[in-house]
């Protein structure tokens, strides 16, 4: 009894870490999982979307709540994981609304980090056997 | 990089090939999938922007 308590809760910390790591770099839940085709796709491909929204004066919305859209935006933004932390430490993500690019950076910044959260949830299901 | 179009095809690119990767796994099934909802991305943006075309707002 005690024993499969201990495999169940050692299961738990490893699925907890496996959607962690997913989350944190896109596509590692993959490649942790030996999917390796997959994890360097979404290794390289969601960095980069996030890269474009950046450089194209998309902006890094702030957890300003009073306004859910602009919350619910944040959070988008912050589902891509490291590099939404990289971007914001390194000052970059301020947006300008005068570029006519802007909707567009904003459209893919969110969307990648939309994304990634759709492929932390593709991992959790490998790893679950239902893939 | 100010090209609408351009823009929207990057993006299209992206979006198709993260969903065909996740949906499928067979390279040739990835393909099809992501080439026809990259095609069906750009065919709709084309089409309505053709529609919006003469009611500006």
């Amino acid at each position: 009894m005690r024993a499969t308590t201990t495999t169940d809760e050692t299961q738990s910390g490893t699925i907890v870490l496996l959607c962690l790591a997913s989350w944190a770099i896109p596509g590692a839940g993959h490649l942790w999982l030996g999917r390796r085709a997959k994890g360097l796709i979404f290794l390289v491909a969601l960095p980069v979307m996030f890269a474009i929204g950046l450089a194209i004066r998309g902006r890094l919305f702030p957890f300003d709540f009073s306004d859910p859209l602009v919350g619910l935006e944040a959070l988008a933004d912050l589902g891509i994981g490291v590099p939404y932390f990289i971007a914001s430490a390194l000052g970059y993500g301020a947006g300008d609304v005068r570029a006519v690019t802007y909707e567009y950076g904003n459209a893919f910044l969110i969307v990648a980090g939309l994304l990634n959260l759709l492929v932390v949830i593709d991992a959790y299901d490998v790893m679950m056997g239902r893939k | 990089m100010r090209s609408h179009l351009l823009l929207l095809a990057v993006f299209a690119f992206f979006v198709s090939l993260v969903f065909a990767v996740i949906a499928k796994d067979e390279a040739r099934e990835q393909l099809r999938f992501g080439g026809m909802m990259f095609a069906g991305f750009l065919a709709a943006a084309i089409v309505l922007g053709w529609l919006m075309y003469p009611f500006p707002l």
